[in-house]
């Protein structure tokens, strides 16, 4: 069976992932947030584990971190909130979380819940590509889940190589040297790095995040790219409007 | 078997790298350089002038003749406070800023729990002319005031970090934020031998200074280089692991690690990891830390600030976890009393951090013959107010 991740990918169009915090606003919201994306359009969904020390983390990921933590969610809740989701919704999920939380919980256990849900992917801020290939790989590919890799502007010609050599499905490629939602646009610079990437011509599609807010961002991000992905804009939005009128966000995007 | 670093960047399973691809481009480019630089010849050189003319070593190894007397036993004290800037801090900061210049770095951030390893840091970014950044928690500003005011003095600008527990690792997560947002011009100074390889290493090795000098003298004062005991205090681990360093494979010396244990080790407010912590990521690093069952990291407590941090070394980790090291836990009431008894015996006012160590002559019985060396890492001057409320002096 080929992956949900691998099959959307193939589909012709610029794909719009969002990511979200499982528990925010409000700790029974996850289910209704992922439903409601899909339904007006997402591709994909990035479901955020919050983590109390989120290093990648801008105040507004982190905000929303703390707070579903504060609404009491864990690993095991969410896996108990997600256990029917394959019921109603059909589009890729992937579970994105810093590592010490999959580490208590177990990585095999872990993977095989990600599996019974039917999770597609994850991605792991914190747990280095080399890492994962020691230690983790053979335990995510028994599970089929595909493990994504980040980029960024900084990192060399030959790590993207390897990196690329190593992926399976998509390379997220983050936009900026930042933490999440820290910039506003675009500039030059992300311009001469998109070009960059671009004329690499590698062999997994890529999918930009990091400061991609709004529909002006969505299109430059994706004239070189497969698709992108927004997060802090998208939190902004629910914690303003809640999780009922996420048509009215998404709408301003696609 | 040896209880320093491998050539993977672990102690045992402990250590390691686990840092977003943000920082991939700067933590290798510190693995590819930190020995490289830090054995050249004239980076020796500059460090131990500096180290001799501007923080005033070696500092001296002091024989407490009133507290051996009163313990019955024969302790040293290794006197790091009176390094410039009252701590053991300054021989990192120093060695770390050599580093950044040699790399071509022109910006400096930190993290800072208790405020010394801020001023240190804030101390050699004025010697050297390059813009500082500190991160310190919201509630750490408040309980070190006169450190706040001396970094601000200095020169660098202190950023209060509001998120999570609003302590030391709060700042150090800020840090690391910076560092990500600005990974080419700006090096980060880590205070403590934690973090991701390399920095646990490279922190030890400057602070390994401290048992260097310990050989020669105690060889001088005793005709031989081993005590019986080292004794220091750990929050992250700097000033134990700059005292053990040359010794941590001579098993006829032996090596105690004393913790906060903040109001009891099982009073819910502690920070004695080795007692709660269990395995897992920090900052970077795979070592033990205090955590729920899911994973999230939990806040710390002492009422000293710089050893309020909910994990320790990678280390250190190994060496609970081989049993080389015997873990004390000391509580906020026993540390306060030990420090008063230091300031009445020996007109050594030490640092609260420091008196967790020196409480450890109430907890364990030594022999007459042994010799004990504590270091004592800090001074208690930016501890005063915290003294005069808790004596009601
Ligand atoms: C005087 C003193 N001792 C000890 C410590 C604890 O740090 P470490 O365990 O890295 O030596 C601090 C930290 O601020 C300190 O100021």
């Amino acid at each position: 069976m080929t992956n949900r991740i691998n099959k959307k990918l193939q589909e012709d169009k610029k794909l719009l992932s969002i990511y979200f915090t499982a528990g925010y606003p409000n700790i029974d919201d996850t289910v209704t947030t992922i439903q409601n994306l899909e339904k007006n359009g997402v591709d994909m969904i990035e479901i955020g584990l919050p983590f109390s020390d989120p290093l990648a983390d801008g105040p507004t990921i982190q905000a929303s971190s703390t707070q579903a933590l504060k609404n009491g969610m864990t690993s095991e809740l969410l896996f108990e909130q997600l256990k029917d989701i394959r019921k109603t919704v059909s589009i890729p999920l992937i579970i994105m979380g810093y590592f010490n939380p999959m580490l208590q919980y177990g990585v095999d256990a872990f993977c095989k819940k990600c599996q019974e849900i039917g999770i597609d992917g994850l991605i792991i801020p914190d747990l280095p590509v080399d890492v994962y290939h020691s230690d983790y790989k053979s335990i995510f590919e028994s599970y089929g889940l595909i493990n994504i890799f980040l980029i960024t502007p900084q990192t060399s010609d030959e790590r993207i190589r390897f990196i690329d050599s190593v992926s399976d499905g998509f390379i997220y490629m983050v936009s900026s040297a930042s933490t999440t939602g820290a910039k506003s646009g675009f500039g030059d610079e992300q311009e001469a790095y998109f070009t960059r990437i671009a004329n690499m011509k590698l062999n997994n599609p890529q999918i930009v995040g990091f400061g991609i807010s709004n529909s002006d961002t969505f299109t430059q991000a994706t004239k070189y790219a497969k698709g992108a992905i927004i997060g802090s804009a998208f939190i902004k939005h629910v914690t303003n409007n809640g999780v009922d009128t996420i048509d009215q966000f998404v709408k301003t995007i696609i | 078997m040896s209880y320093n670093i491998n050539e993977k960047g672990y102690y045992g399973e402990f250590g390691g790298a686990y840092i977003p691809e943000m920082l991939y481009p700067n933590i290798e480019e510190l693995s590819q350089n930190y020995i490289k630089i830090s054995e050249d010849p004239s980076f020796k050189e500059e460090f131990n002038q500096l180290l001799k003319d501007y923080v005033g070593r070696p500092s001296p190894l002091y024989f407490a003749k009133r507290l051996s007397e009163k313990y019955n036993t024969k302790i040293y004290l290794k006197r790091e406070d009176l390094n410039h800037t009252g701590a053991h801090k300054v021989n990192n900061t120093i060695g770390q800023i050599l580093l950044a210049k040699r790399l071509g770095k022109t910006r400096i951030i930190a993290e800072t729990g208790a405020g010394q390893h801020g001023v240190a840091t804030a101390t050699v970014c004025a010697l050297m002319g390059i813009e500082c950044v500190v991160y310190m928690g919201e509630i750490d500003i408040a309980r070190q005031a006169p450190n706040v005011a001396r970094m601000k003095m200095l020169g660098a600008k202190v950023v209060p970090a509001l998120s999570g527990s609003r302590t030391l690792k709060d700042a150090t997560n800020e840090a690391m934020r910076d560092w990500i947002n600005n990974p080419v011009n700006t090096h980060y100074i880590v205070g403590s031998v934690v973090g991701p390889h390399p920095y646990p290493d490279m922190v030890a090795r400057f602070q390994a200074i401290v048992s260097e000098e310990i050989k020669t003298q105690l060889k001088e004062k005793e005709g031989t280089e081993n005590p019986d005991y080292l004794i220091a205090c750990v929050g992250g681990g700097s000033n134990a692991a700059g005292t053990y360093y040359h010794y941590l494979d001579n098993t006829d010396v032996n090596i105690i690690a004393v913790e906060a244990a903040g109001k009891g080790v099982d009073s819910g407010q502690s920070a004695a990891t080795s007692v709660l912590g269990k395995e897992g990521i920090i900052h970077g690093s795979k070592t033990l830390l205090m955590q729920t069952n899911d994973g999230q990291i939990t806040e710390p407590y002492s009422i000293s600030a710089g050893l309020d941090y909910p994990g320790v070394g990678p280390m250190h980790a190994n060496l609970y976890k081989t049993g080389r090291a015997e873990f004390i836990a000391i509580t906020d009431d026993e540390a306060m009393t030990a420090g008063l008894e230091l300031s009445q015996l020996e007109g050594i006012i030490p640092a609260i951090e420091t008196s967790h160590a020196l409480a450890v002559f109430e907890h364990k019985t030594f022999n007459p013959d042994d010799i004990i060396v504590v270091n004592l890492s800090g001074r208690g001057d930016k501890d005063l107010q915290n003294y005069i409320d808790y004596f009601k002096l």
